[in-house]
């Protein structure tokens, strides 16, 4: 059957989120952007809507299980507050989920239930690498047998609360497949460098983290010694990413509708110019579309479809130019007031363009 | 629940139907685009044997047996899925060929419009006429030569005669899909929009089903088009034309405050604007399986899951081909499920419609430029695809309309405050 109506639970959900994004993201979002990060009590509170708990089972220490379609929606919720707040708060995930997902029964039992149980703390991830052409799939940083163990070698950039973390993952080119590997922060050969700022995104801290033979050894790679099948990592940064490109386009979209309505220009409001209410228009429709093309992935993920992985992809290649046009669009609508950061829709911009480089900065 | 699983009548469902369009459109398309007025006989009445003897395919969904008491048990075993059947069946079709697929008989947007606003005795008396020996057409006829996105203004008259009791219908319709085939060709019959008070604006418009053999009424004009050319499109002269008075669909009263009789119109379009999506969906997706499969001919493979800046540029364009394509689908899909189970849709189902009417145009015509001198000639089907698509963003509300409709939905204006 075809359904588009979240369950009771996932309505309950989205409207908790909902409350959290609109009454702390939302609100703090300008402050934090300009200071370089949220108060630590907003980031708690997020967490204890307990979006990630909620995904990992009772026996690891949550009360639920993995739903990347439940994920989907909560991300594309939090997000409509703010990106990097959203980011900020899930990025225990980055850590959490490969576990969950990939990880060896012993692995799982040893990480999960003191992430799940506990406060808010900063495990991590180093995914994205400093060069233009970064791929997921043909990463450059790599991973070589060496005794039983493996050495990591390369550059990471964008490395979420690097800096705080005690543990991270580390995703290497091992023989031309993409492998996790968990590694302590205070691993001999790891350098965190400074913190890097970016267009956008600055409530997030994020880090350059340097790999020079990094020795790990084999009972830490992402499964164990035999490793896993990257396919459901890829998938979940690509929805997590489509999916919160939803929640700021539809943050962008509501803003500048509502603005164009109260602004008048030549005699009637901005949004009575078909010039301005035919571009809301095609924006709702686009948001709509990439919606539905983001859940039908996740649904996919969550239901072990063949082509999963593939829809996933798309549905992140369509948020990246939906995020792009709807928020370019939501600063042209507010004319010069659009381009003055009083107004969020600058913010949304920046963050927009992030969408098409910062995949791996989120899971779900 | 939120659920993406084809339901198994469906599947079933586009498989029988895969074969038809494989085995009996797909062959004579090109002939067909090449010989504009021939009628696909062949075509309609194997689909007529077929429609008759599964009971599928009238644009309106049959309607659902109530019983009492019973009703809402069986609701939540079986939720209702007859326009999911109907968009589904109208893609697999128009991938086979769009213009053919426009002469299925069964009444198309004539019936439509019977089963949204006739009365039990006028569905009985019109409809009954699509399960004869015979296939039969149906149209529905609002576009007037000086109007037709504004629907308001057709000139169309419709007076009573007392004497009678007769509505006397004059007027000019034009672009009507199916106008000949529904009087000329079959026993068919043509949903005229007319007015019985022209200083009464939108709350005087009124249906009226003309039949064939109705003194006054003659086909003028077929058109020659650029695309759909299987699909004939009439205009239609209504000359002291006299139907009884029962054949008025709705009321024959006026009521100053409401527009009932327009909103009678607009909301046959939330059930069609979907469905006419989904039959440019299926060119689309013609289009792009056989583009893929020329590219796979030569060795081309498209690989997915890398950033775009390292793909090549067919790769790309092969790539936002496909998150438009299904997109636009979804957006189908979910206008015409909220139609099955009773949500109102004017919004989802006009977004459908902007989307597919932009998407197909664009597939369609990047295809082209991307195979070159292969995609331009009439050797493939590809060039007449871009031609049959483009159509799909101009009739049931051109994309401007429909970008009306979805503002004014969003925004919460009206007509006169979004014009
Ligand atoms: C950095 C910066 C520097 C500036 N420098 C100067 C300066 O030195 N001197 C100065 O005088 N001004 C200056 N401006 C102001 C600038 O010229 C205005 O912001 C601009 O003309 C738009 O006017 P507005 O912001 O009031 O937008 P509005 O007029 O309120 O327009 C809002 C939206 O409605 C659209 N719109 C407006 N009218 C119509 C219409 N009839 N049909 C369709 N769409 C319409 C607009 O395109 C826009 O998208 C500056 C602005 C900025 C941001
Ligand atoms: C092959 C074919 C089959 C058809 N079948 C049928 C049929 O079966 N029955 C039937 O009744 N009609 C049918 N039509 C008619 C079709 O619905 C109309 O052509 C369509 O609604 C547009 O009307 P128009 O051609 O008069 O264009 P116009 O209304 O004159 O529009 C001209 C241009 O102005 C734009 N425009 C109009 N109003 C606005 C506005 N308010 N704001 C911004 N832009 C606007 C339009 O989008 C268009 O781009 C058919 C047409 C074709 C070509």
């Amino acid at each position: 059957m075809y359904s588009f109506e979240p369950s009771e639970e996932q309505k309950m959900l989205i409207d908790a989120i909902n409350r959290y994004a609109v009454n702390d993201l939302r609100r703090k979002a300008h402050d934090a952007d300009e200071e370089y990060g949220y108060p630590k009590e907003v980031i708690d509170k997020g967490w204890e809507l307990g979006v990630l708990q909620a995904s990992i089972p009772e026996t690891y220490g949550g009360f639920g299980e993995h739903s990347v379609l439940t994920g989907v929606l909560a991300a594309e919720e939090m997000a409509y507050g703010d990106f990097a707040g959203t980011l900020a708060v899930l990025t225990p995930a980055l850590f959490a989920l490969p576990i969950l997902a990939c990880g060896s029964e012993e692995q799982k039992q040893s990480y999960l239930p003191p992430i799940a149980e506990g406060e808010w703390q900063p495990f991590t991830a180093a995914c994205i690498e400093p060069y233009f052409d970064f791929d997921l799939l043909e990463m450059r940083t790599t991973a070589e047998q060496k005794n039983g163990s493996y050495l990591l070698r390369g550059e990471k950039t964008y490395v979420p609360f690097a800096n705080e973390a005690s543990k991270m993952i580390v995703y290497a080119n091992l023989e031309g497949k993409t492998q996790g590997f968990i590694v302590e922060r205070d691993a001999p050969g790891i350098t965190i460098g400074e913190r890097q700022k970016t267009m956008g995104i600055n409530a997030l801290p994020i880090y350059k983290v340097s790999l020079q033979d990094v020795l790990v050894p084999a009972e830490q790679r992402l499964g164990g010694p035999e490793g896993h099948d990257p396919t459901p990592i890829l998938a979940s940064m690509h929805l997590a990413m489509a999916a919160m490109a939803v929640g700021v386009s539809r943050a962008a979209f509501e803003y500048s509708r509502d603005y164009a309505k109260e602004r008048e220009v030549f005699g009637v409001k901005v949004a009575q110019k078909q010039a301005i209410a035919f571009m809301l228009a095609e924006m709702a429709t686009e948001i709509e579309a990439i919606r539905l093309l983001t859940w039908e992935a996740a649904w996919m993920v969550d239901n072990q479809k063949a082509e999963a992985s593939k829809q996933a992809y798309l549905a992140y290649i369509g948020a990246m130019d939906m995020a792009m046009m709807v928020t370019d669009r939501a600063v042209q609508i507010l004319g010069g007031h659009g381009y003055i950061r009083e107004h969020p829709v600058e913010l949304w911009m920046r963050n927009g363009r992030g969408f098409a480089v910062l995949t791996g900065l989120g899971m779900i | 629940m939120i659920e993406f699983e084809m339901p198994k009548p469906i599947a079933q469902q586009s498989y029988v139907l895969q074969t038809v369009a494989e085995n009996m459109m797909r062959p004579v398309s090109r002939y067909f685009d090449e010989h504009e007025h021939e009628i696909p006989w062949d075509y309609i009445n194997f689909m007529h044997m077929a429609m008759k003897a599964t009971g599928a395919g009238s644009l309106a969904p049959p309607e659902e047996k109530k019983k009492e008491g019973e009703e809402a048990e069986k609701k939540e075993k079986r939720p209702p899925i007859g326009y999911q059947m109907l968009a589904f069946m109208l893609e697999m079709l128009s991938w086979g060929d769009v213009g053919i697929y426009l002469c299925t008989p069964g009444g198309g947007l004539g019936a439509a419009a019977v089963e949204a606003a006739g009365t039990p005795e006028q569905k009985q008396k019109f409809l009954a006429r699509f399960r004869e020996e015979k296939p039969v057409f149906a149209a529905m006829a609002m576009t007037e030569p000086h109007c037709g996105s504004d629907t308001s203004a057709i000139r169309t008259t419709a007076v009573l005669d007392k004497n009678t009791n007769e509505w006397v219908l004059n007027g000019e319709k034009i672009f009507v899909t199916a106008g000949q085939k529904s009087l000329e060709e079959s026993n068919g019959f043509v949903v005229v929009w007319a007015t019985i008070d022209p200083s009464a604006g939108r709350a005087g418009m009124r249906s009226f089903v003309v039949e064939a053999g109705t003194p006054g009424v003659k086909v003028t004009k077929l058109e020659h088009k650029l695309g759909i050319r299987a699909s004939d499109t009439a205009s239609i002269v209504l000359q002291d034309a006299r139907v009884p008075f029962e054949n008025i669909l709705g009321s024959p009263e006026i009521q100053p405050d409401t527009s009932k009789g327009f909103k009678g119109a607009m909301a046959t379009f939330d059930a069609t604007r979907p469905l006419v999506s989904a039959t440019g969906v299926g060119v689309a997706r013609a289009t792009l399986e056989l583009v893929k499969e020329l590219l796979a001919k030569q060795g081309i493979e498209i690989r997915y899951g890398h950033p775009r800046s390292k793909l090549t540029n067919i790769e790309r364009e092969i790539i936002d081909m496909e998150v438009m394509l299904r997109s636009a689908w979804l957006l189908v899909i979910k206008a015409v499920w909220m139609a099955d189970n009773r949500k109102p849709n004017p919004l989802e189902a006009s977004m459908a419609k902007l989307r597919a009417g932009d998407i197909v145009t664009k597939i369609t015509q990047r295809a082209l430029e991307l195979m070159g001198p292969i995609g331009y000639s009439r050797d493939y089907l590809l060039e007449k695809w871009f031609r049959d698509a483009k159509i799909t963003d101009i009739y049931e509300g051109t994309g401007q309309i429909n970008r009306l409709v979805v503002a004014r939905n969003i925004l919460g204006y009206s007509g006169r405050e979004l014009r």
